[in-house]
């Protein structure tokens, strides 16, 4: 055997970056600014993720929420869940971590989708890697039709980047429409599932596109709206969810069928996937 | 190609030879089985064995394998261990799995420590002297083979026709270059082995030739046999952890005894057990033994094979058939089963 072990680099090396900003977003979601200390961007498209390393407790596949457009630093909106995001809840300003990574594909902000008219659906945590397609396209704004963001969340404390939606709104030229399961009493929107939104959809099959991010069952919903307005499948592109391991293909946890999330997705065009057992279950 | 003639005795003085020089594995028997193990002397050689417990793999991607360390003041240090060995009396099914291995471990992102093991290894293979009683290898083209040794030995009556085939085989051949070369002739002794051989290996009847294998996957996607045999699966994983082409793995982090070292390491994972594809949250991808139970199949004659030019990533060893205790492992009796209905 005479390949190249010599010449391959070593991709479990996490490269050492340092968190600039650590605050709650809700209860159980926090926000975080990270640079790494080489002082690189780190290089990724939205919809791409990172596996972020606590030293002594492990790693995590983590989605990258700021746009690329964003210099210096990047974003994580994290949900504490397991052992790495517990930690990661923990961690201050100062603090220093491990990411290896951007992996995956990702929304073809920069190709198919420039000249379409964009619809964006996300649930729950869904909006933290969409957020990233969502400001490249704003920081783009000229290369793009309208655009339209469906964003559903079990109740209203769960709602993230808050301020930030608003901002969105007071710009005038991206429509943001909100929806809760169940509301409070200080709720005075919408409430219903996500598709409660899109009853007045209007598609223009050969321009639109849409980009989706959310829990399995909202695919089939919001999917199923989208193809009765007229959107084609292969116009769809949505970011599924896994185990990713090791990031580069090898692991098998977050294998789906013939495909490996972490390398041939996560961001997958639906028309791709549509007909993959494992993907869409 | 350099090919040497050699008796019993000057084959063991050889791998004394061998052994004194070099860090050496070899097959040697362990109570009624057999297992790739450290080899002090020659006499404890094996090469009439049928099959052994674990896959030659073990030694390129261990059970257990640091990828880094953290410490506070150094950072993280990647970690690649990797001391030239020589590995003897690997069966050809292995072979062929081993380059099956190394063809994963080099695509898009090349595992530098599979690599770096794999390329510190010298492989003695020995062609098949006692078949095993669950092998179908001689099904599945892999009783013999004419790549990937660096040397060969194959047992022609009382003695060994030594092929060495590699620059790497040519540096341990130490007192072999001093023995008689062997006939051309031989070549052809060697090619009624291996055709030997193919009849042999074939304890397990196998009636889906191989290469129809995806395509009998492609339509038997709903198939009865994955939920009556994954019925009594108790995802235990034995299948996978003794298979030498299963090669998923976990991820895993330790803190050491000075409490300041952490370490980062990989183990072997099994897609039949039950919280393989298992999220953050709960939610389980795979959460149905015969939805695990068929994506193991799936690997094995479809997916893998899309990624190898059409290689199957079975070899016919029979090692999931023997180590099953449920006695549901066997892929010929599911090959068999899918092409009756086909």
């Amino acid at each position: 055997m005479e390949s190249g072990a010599r010449h391959s680099r070593d991709h479990y090396l996490p490269r050492p970056a340092l968190v600039l900003q650590s605050r709650p977003m809700t209860e159980s979601d926090r926000f975080f600014e990270v640079r790494l200390e080489c002082k690189e961007d780190l290089g990724h498209m939205p919809g791409q993720f990172v596996m972020v390393s606590i030293p002594g407790v492990g790693e995590a596949p983590i989605s990258v929420s700021s746009s690329p457009t964003k210099k210096g630093s990047f974003e994580m909106i994290v949900r504490r869940m397991g052992n790495v995001t517990q930690a990661m809840h923990r961690l201050q300003p100062g603090d220093g971590i491990g990411v290896r990574g951007p992996f995956g594909a990702w929304f073809p902000v920069d190709g198919e989708l420039k000249g379409r008219d964009i619809f964006f659906a996300c649930g729950g945590l869904g909006l933290v890697p969409l957020r990233s397609a969502v400001n490249y396209v704003l920081d783009n704004r000229g290369d793009y039709g309208a655009l339209q963001l469906y964003y559903g969340t079990k109740c209203p404390s769960d709602r993230l980047c808050v301020e930030e939606l608003d901002r969105w709104r007071d710009r005038g030229d991206v429509s943001c429409e909100e929806t809760v399961d169940k509301a409070d009493e200080n709720w005075s929107g919408n409430v219903g599932v996500i598709t409660s939104l899109m009853t007045g959809l209007r598609v223009e099959p050969d321009r639109s596109a849409a980009l989706l991010c959310g829990p399995p069952v909202m695919f089939k919903f919001v999917v199923g709206a989208l193809r009765r307005a007229g959107m084609k499948d292969d116009h769809i592109w949505l970011s599924l969810e896994r185990h990713m391991k090791c990031g580069v293909g090898k692991c098998g946890h977050c294998q789906m069928s013939n495909l490996y999330v972490c390398q041939d997705g996560a961001v997958f065009r639906f028309s791709d996937v549509e007909d993959i057992p494992e993907a869409l279950q | 190609m350099i090919l040497k003639k050699v008796t019993r005795g000057e084959l063991h003085e050889w791998v004394d030879e061998v052994i004194a020089a070099r860090r050496t594995y070899g097959v040697q028997s362990k109570s009624d089985q057999f297992a790739f193990a450290p080899l002090k002397r020659a006499s404890d050689l094996r090469l009439d064995y049928d099959v052994t417990i674990l896959p030659p793999k073990t030694f390129f991607q261990p059970q257990w394998e640091d990828l880094i360390t953290y410490r506070g003041d150094e950072g993280y240090q990647s970690v690649i261990e990797a001391e030239p060995f020589v590995l003897l009396g690997v069966h050809p099914y292995d072979l062929v799995a081993v380059s099956q291995m190394d063809e994963i471990f080099s695509q898009s992102k090349p595992d530098i420590r599979y690599l770096s093991r794999r390329e510190s290894a010298t492989l003695v293979a020995v062609d098949v002297q006692s078949p095993s009683r669950h092998t179908f290898a001689g099904y599945m083209g892999t009783s013999s083979v004419d790549r990937g040794y660096d040397i060969l030995l194959t047992r022609m009556g009382d003695e060994y026709l030594v092929d060495i085939a590699t620059e790497r085989g040519r540096e341990i051949m130490g007192r072999l270059e001093r023995l008689r070369d062997a006939a051309e002739s031989w070549l052809d002794q060697r090619m009624m082995v291996w055709e030997h051989n193919q009849g042999a290996l074939r304890a397990h009847q196998l009636r889906a030739d191989p290469s129809t294998w995806p395509d009998l996957l492609e339509k038997s996607y709903d198939h009865p046999v994955w939920e009556e045999k994954a019925r009594l699966c108790f995802s235990c994983g034995s299948c996978t952890l003794v298979c030498p082409t299963c090669y998923c793995f976990d991820i895993r982090e330790d803190v050491g005894w000075d409490l300041e070292t952490r370490r980062r390491y990989r183990v072997w994972d099994g897609c039949m057990l039950q919280d393989f594809a298992r999220v953050a949250g709960g939610l389980n991808f795979r959460k149905d033994a015969a939805a695990r139970y068929r994506h193991r199949y799936y690997r094995k004659g479809k997916y893998v094979p899309e990624k190898l030019d059409g290689q199957i990533a079975c070899v016919g060893c029979g090692r999931c058939i023997q180590a099953c205790v449920a006695n549901i492992a066997d892929p010929v009796e599911v090959f068999n089963r899918l092409a009756e209905g086909a």
